[in-house]
């Protein structure tokens, strides 16, 4: 069966995965970080491909929206201004590459020759499903996600916060004048 | 659109992710690289779920692998920037001491 849904598959896989090599053969890391950019919003694609309409969004949300500006922001603050070099080659290339390779092949080979039992494929909105059942059934893992993202945000202000003598001096300072 | 070639797109981006991880130096471009990988597990969660089980258990498990993902980034993130206001680099080859 082809139809226009197989062309546009096939058009959003080869942008994930294109943009998936870029990342990884680019040497400037922020010419990475923009392929990882489509590389994400490919994958939010393949999502709504599959029906999963919730999860496209959240995709684009967080990831998109959300790491990869973190990430940006991380590139431009881990860099010195004046050092343009941000260029970045590797390391290990070469079996690093076979490895990969080999590894694919063995997942595609793998993949390609189980036959899996398909089931009849329904495309329905699942954003209510998702709601429901995170309220009822997996409402331990939500609340543990919850608290885990407060332990998160706790420790990353704590970690990023600057030196705890030197800095407190300059409000202290700041608040004089 | 199958489910083999889904989980081939899926394993391009998981060995993709691995490249990356074991070849940058730079920290934040191994974090790009375990990103990479994750959102293949996702993949592979998500069309699972699609093509072989009624419930929605796969997309549920997708998003809390995205919300793990998004306190791994901040916390790893706020990490590479105390790295780099201790040792001036984030070089993954230079963080060899335990005491900055």
């Amino acid at each position: 069966m082809t139809g226009p849904s197989d062309y546009i598959f096939y058009a959003v896989a080869a942008m994930t995965v294109g943009s998936a090599v870029l990342v990884a053969v680019l040497p400037n890391i922020i010419y990475a970080a923009v392929a990882l950019l489509f590389s994400f919003a490919g994958v939010a694609g393949l999502y709504v491909l599959l029906s999963a309409d919730f999860l496209a969004a959240t995709q684009v949300l967080v990831y998109v929206g959300g790491i990869l500006v973190l990430i940006l922001f991380a590139v431009f603050l881990s860099n010195r201004i004046a050092d343009v070099k941000i260029n970045n080659p590797g390391r290990f290339r070469l079996p690093a590459g076979a490895i990969c390779l080999v590894l694919f092949g063995v997942l595609s080979f793998t993949a390609v020759s189980t036959p899996f039992a398909v089931k009849r494929t329904v495309y329905l909105p699942t954003t209510a499903d998702i709601g429901e059942l995170l309220m009822t059934r997996y409402l331990l893992p939500f609340e543990v996600a919850s608290v885990l993202l407060l332990a998160a945000l706790i420790g990353a202000a704590l970690l990023s916060r600057p030196d705890r003598e030197a800095p407190e001096a300059e409000d202290m300072e700041e608040g004089k004048g | 659109m199958t489910l083999d070639k889904l989980l081939v797109v899926a394993a391009a981006l998981f060995c993709c992710g691995l490249y990356i991880v074991m070849t940058r130096r730079n920290a934040v471009a191994v974090l790009m690289g375990v990103e990479l990988i994750l959102n293949a597990t996702n993949l592979n969660f998500v069309a699972f779920s699609h093509y072989l089980s009624r419930v929605m258990g796969g997309q549920i498990f997708a998003v809390f692998v995205i919300v793990l993902a998004a306190a791994e980034a901040a916390v790893a993130l706020a990490i590479f920037l105390r790295m780099f206001a201790t040792t001036g680099t984030v070089e993954v080859d230079l963080a060899d001491r335990m005491r900055g």
